[in-house]
């Protein structure tokens, strides 16, 4: 059984198990989109890896951050641009 | 092969040639541009398109005040992609020596009929909340602002086009004769005037100009809207520009509408390569750190250079080249290029058309520089 | 702030099979070797998750190899600069990052490449390596309906290792033809391992429709991915689905390369036979050569780092087995060669930059791939291109480059710590 793990997925605590990235924590947390494009459009990851940048979100305050790259910590705050 | 013949041949398609071309079709003359390249690819592309009234002297402030009006008058008949944005300058001051120019500078812009407005600190971080505490205040500048000059240029050229313009695309201009332009590959244009629009090409063309490339870099950060409201330049950005010496950096931070910022500035001489110089780069951002700290923490996804093509009297030529009397420059502009390009291209015009210009040519003419003896 | 800048006698850049095998090489004949990755674990994208995913027993070894005290691995960390010859600037969660290097050995490995097509930015339309990071990373598809589509090997492992993880795999669509598929069977059942992965595949894989010559043309749905409309032939037809899974292939990670003035040659970095770059000093393994899968990057890996520790003679021994390999590489590409039909999918309102939201008839009224950049932004956003220029390149034919730091986005402080690439600030 993996660890689990609290983190804030747009305000709300959600649990997620130990090594999931934030991205896939926020995917399975209720996050329609990731995040709007710059004409409005509603967008999902692409590559998976870190180079196609469609999968920015703001992680602890901090925007911009590539979410299938990083791995959750206890307590991360994980918001989308819903 | 019938050969073609124009009024007016443009060399270069870069923001002034493109001006030149747009102001020349306008009056009927029959236009074509010459563009090695891309249209708006040089220094065009490259800067920051900021539309700035420039104090260092009266000559300069005459041209940018002009050709700042010139823009306004254009902004409502701008697409959307070049972005035309009044959003002002801040010239910003770090202590009460600054503060003491400043108070001048607004003095001089409002005795020539330019609003200025002074800032003291508390005013200055309401405007521009992530600027660090304690700087002295600033001058708010509300008439500049900011534009996307490829763009510009290319509705500039497209606008000529509508009239009936032609440009040559790419082709590159080998020679400029009395009544034609040699090309690269041997063809001529015929036009009864030559216009030198080629920025840092320019002295290839026309020998004797001494137009020198001055290196810059450029930083574009992510998308942060509304975390500068304002184009901001430290005061000390007129020692950088005005310096002999060979590197310099200084403040300035502009915001783009999509909500990136634009961070420069740097100038250097003698430096042909167009890579990033990392150490450049670095006292850059260390300036810009200095007035925005909260500047650090920003995403940047590209960097980039240009060249600037710089005077040594830091004005721009513009006018009839004295040795070749169908031939006018407009050329040497260095960071005012885009600011300039209006005017330069109606002072071109009516030096065409024998009407007298809005303001005076003669600090512009390109005589000036076969007399002087350099410094 | 982040400690001292580190020195090495190798540094390798890319810890997956290329890298790993380069690291253990270099460290094995005794040279200093780091080796820096921008993922928490080694194993790239083919060996993600370290030993718990890997699968393969192959990994396993080499990541257990990989274990040996001469090599010091820093994971998390992204090469975003060559700020002053012979050193590299990293970002990481802990500051910035300084490597001093006498040698370097690139592995940087591949990326999907993406075509566009109408609604193919819909949410849950994602690579096929795309959506099996994720699934690595913790994404539950279990009886999610995946329609896995595109080209190349990659798509039956992906389809494979979906289904394994839950996922109800509703087709495997190839746009290669039949005739092609067989061809390059034939070419590499002389490769036993091949075969045997072949059938494993198979049997993973059964009762899934598989269709050669049949490719993804729309993506429909309201908020995310709801159906794709395949072709094959004539004949058009719609698959609903959760996920669409699609990538044409892989295109290589040359930026870093190309930033230390490494010399390209149709889009990949040229090597000699010891995988040494144009640039002395620095070596380049595995998929930015060329395409070739796992084998051939161990032993493009193996090659670089037994040369970058002066062991030139184990080096060689190698290069027959490389040579075979190399054949299967040129066989993948031409199996896997795209149709020219492909390039008919995007119409002009499609957009094919993400990151600025530039369509296809913007781009193309342009004559070239710097006028259009300059003039709608294409290729300017977050990616730098890394996405619209493999696509543009199918489309437009135009060559598309240009490579200046940072190469990946950093926080604009990062740039400062330029000062710190000095011998003095390093400690090996």
């Amino acid at each position: 059984m993996p660890d689990m793990i609290a983190v804030n997925v747009n305000g709300a605590k959600r649990e997620v198990a130990s090594g999931t990235s934030a991205l896939a924590a926020a995917m399975m947390n209720g996050a329609k989109f990731v995040r709007r494009s710059v004409t409005g459009e509603p967008r999902g990851p692409l590559c998976g890896m870190g180079i196609c940048f469609e999968c920015r979100m703001t992680i602890n305050g901090l925007r911009h951050c590539r979410s299938c790259q990083i791995v959750c910590e206890q307590g991360m705050d994980i918001r989308t641009d819903e | 092969m019938k050969t073609p013949s124009y009024d007016v041949l443009v060399i270069g398609a870069g923001i002034v040639g493109a001006a030149c071309a747009d102001a020349c079709s306008a009056e009927g003359l029959r236009v074509c541009v010459v563009e090695a390249e891309i249209i708006g690819g040089g220094a065009t592309a490259a800067g920051m398109g900021h539309l700035v009234v420039m104090d260092d002297s009266e000559a300069q402030f005459a041209l940018t005040r002009y050709s700042r009006q010139l823009w306004h008058r254009l902004a409502p008949e701008l697409p959307d992609d070049v972005e035309f944005e009044r959003c002002g300058t801040i010239w910003v001051a770090a202590d009460d020596e600054e503060m003491a120019a400043v108070r001048r500078k607004k003095e001089f812009y409002e005795s020539r009929g330019a609003a200025a407005e002074i800032l003291d600190s508390k005013s200055l971080r309401e405007a521009e909340p992530n600027l660090r505490e304690g700087l002295a205040g600033g001058l708010l500048v509300r008439d500049d602002a900011v534009i996307y000059a490829p763009c510009a240029a290319r509705f500039l050229i497209e606008r000529a086009q509508s009239r009936g313009a032609d440009i040559y695309l790419p082709r590159i201009a080998a020679e400029i004769k009395p009544g034609s332009v040699r090309l690269n590959d041997g063809s001529l244009i015929y036009s009864r005037w030559v216009i030198n629009a080629a920025g840092t090409w320019s002295p290839a063309l026309t020998p004797g100009i001494e137009v020198r490339k001055r290196k810059g870099h450029l930083l574009i950060t992510d998308r942060y809207p509304r975390f500068v409201r304002h184009q901001l330049v430290e005061l000390g950005y007129l020692k950088s520009a005005h310096s002999f010496t060979k590197e310099s950096v200084a403040f300035n931070v502009q915001p783009r509408r999509t909500g990136q910022l634009l961070i420069g500035s740097s100038r250097q001489f003698d430096c042909d390569t167009k890579e990033i110089d990392s150490a450049m780069l670095s006292r850059m951002l260390a300036r810009a750190e200095e007035f925005m700290p909260r500047l650090g923490g920003l995403s940047a996804i590209r960097s980039w250079t240009g060249f600037r093509p710089a005077t040594p009297d830091k004005l721009p030529l513009i006018g009839p080249w004295p040795r070749q009397e169908n031939l006018l420059l407009a050329t040497g502009h260095e960071g005012l290029g885009i600011t300039t390009s209006l005017a330069t291209a109606r002072l071109l015009v009516d030096h065409i058309l024998g009407r007298p210009s809005e303001i005076p040519a003669e600090p512009y003419a390109a005589a000036r520089i076969l007399e002087k003896v350099h410094a | 702030m982040s400690d001292m800048g580190r020195s090495f006698e190798v540094l390798v850049v890319g810890a997956g099979p290329a890298g790993i095998a380069a690291a253990c090489c270099a460290a094995e004949s005794g040279a200093r070797v780091g080796l820096v990755d921008n993922n928490p674990r080694p194993g790239g994208q083919i060996w993600r998750g370290g030993e718990n995913h890997a699968g393969a027993p192959e990994a396993k070894r080499w990541l257990q190899r990989l274990e040996s005290p001469g090599v010091e691995i820093i994971s998390s960390a992204e090469v975003i600069d060559n700020p002053v010859a012979g050193f590299l600037l990293a970002q990481s969660p802990r500051g910035e990052l300084i490597f001093h290097y006498e040698k370097l050995i690139l592995c940087t490995g591949a990326r999907e490449r993406f075509l566009p097509f109408p609604g193919w930015t819909l949410p849950n339309v994602v690579g096929a390596g795309g959506l099996q990071a994720l699934v690595k990373s913790g994404l539950d598809i279990t009886g999610r309906k995946i329609v896995v589509a595109g080209t190349g090997p990659l798509l039956v492992a992906v389809a494979a290792f979906l289904r394994q993880h839950g996922g109800n795999i509703r087709m495997v669509a190839e746009q290669a033809p039949w005739s092609r598929l067989i061809r390059f069977g034939l070419a590499v059942a002389a490769h036993r391992n091949k075969i045997a992965q072949f059938f494993q595949l198979k049997r993973q894989l059964a009762g899934v429709p598989f269709r050669a010559g049949c490719w993804p043309i729309t993506a429909e749905g309201s908020g995310r991915v709801e159906s794709v409309t395949l072709r094959a032939g004539k004949k058009t037809w719609k698959e609903p689905c959760d996920f669409l899974a699609c990538g044409f292939h892989l295109v290589p990670n040359t930026e870093l390369a190309s930033l230390l003035g490494c010399e390209l040659r149709a889009g990949f970095v040229r090597v000699d036979e010891l995988q040494q770059t144009s640039t002395p000093g620095i070596f380049c393994a595995g998929e930015p050569t060329g395409i070739g899968g796992v084998e051939l990057s161990l032993l493009e890996g193996q090659i670089a780092g037994y040369a970058s520790a002066n062991h030139a003679q184990k080096a060689r021994e190698f290069f027959a087995e490389r040579d075979r390999f190399r054949r299967f590489s040129i066989a993948l590409e031409r199996a896997f060669a795209l149709r020219s039909e492909l390039a008919a999918s995007p119409a002009a309102e499609t957009i094919v930059c993400r990151c600025e939201d530039v369509t296809l008839g913007r781009i193309r009224s342009h004559s070239s791939w710097r006028a259009a950049k300059l003039h709608t932004r294409c290729g300017m956003g977050a990616c730098q291109g890394r996405i619209c220029g493999p696509a543009i390149e199918f489309l437009l034919g135009w060559k598309v480059e240009s490579v200046r730091p940072p190469i990946f986005p950093v926080p604009a402080e990062s740039l400062t710590a330029r000062d710190r690439a000095t011998p003095e600030s390093v400690s090996t």
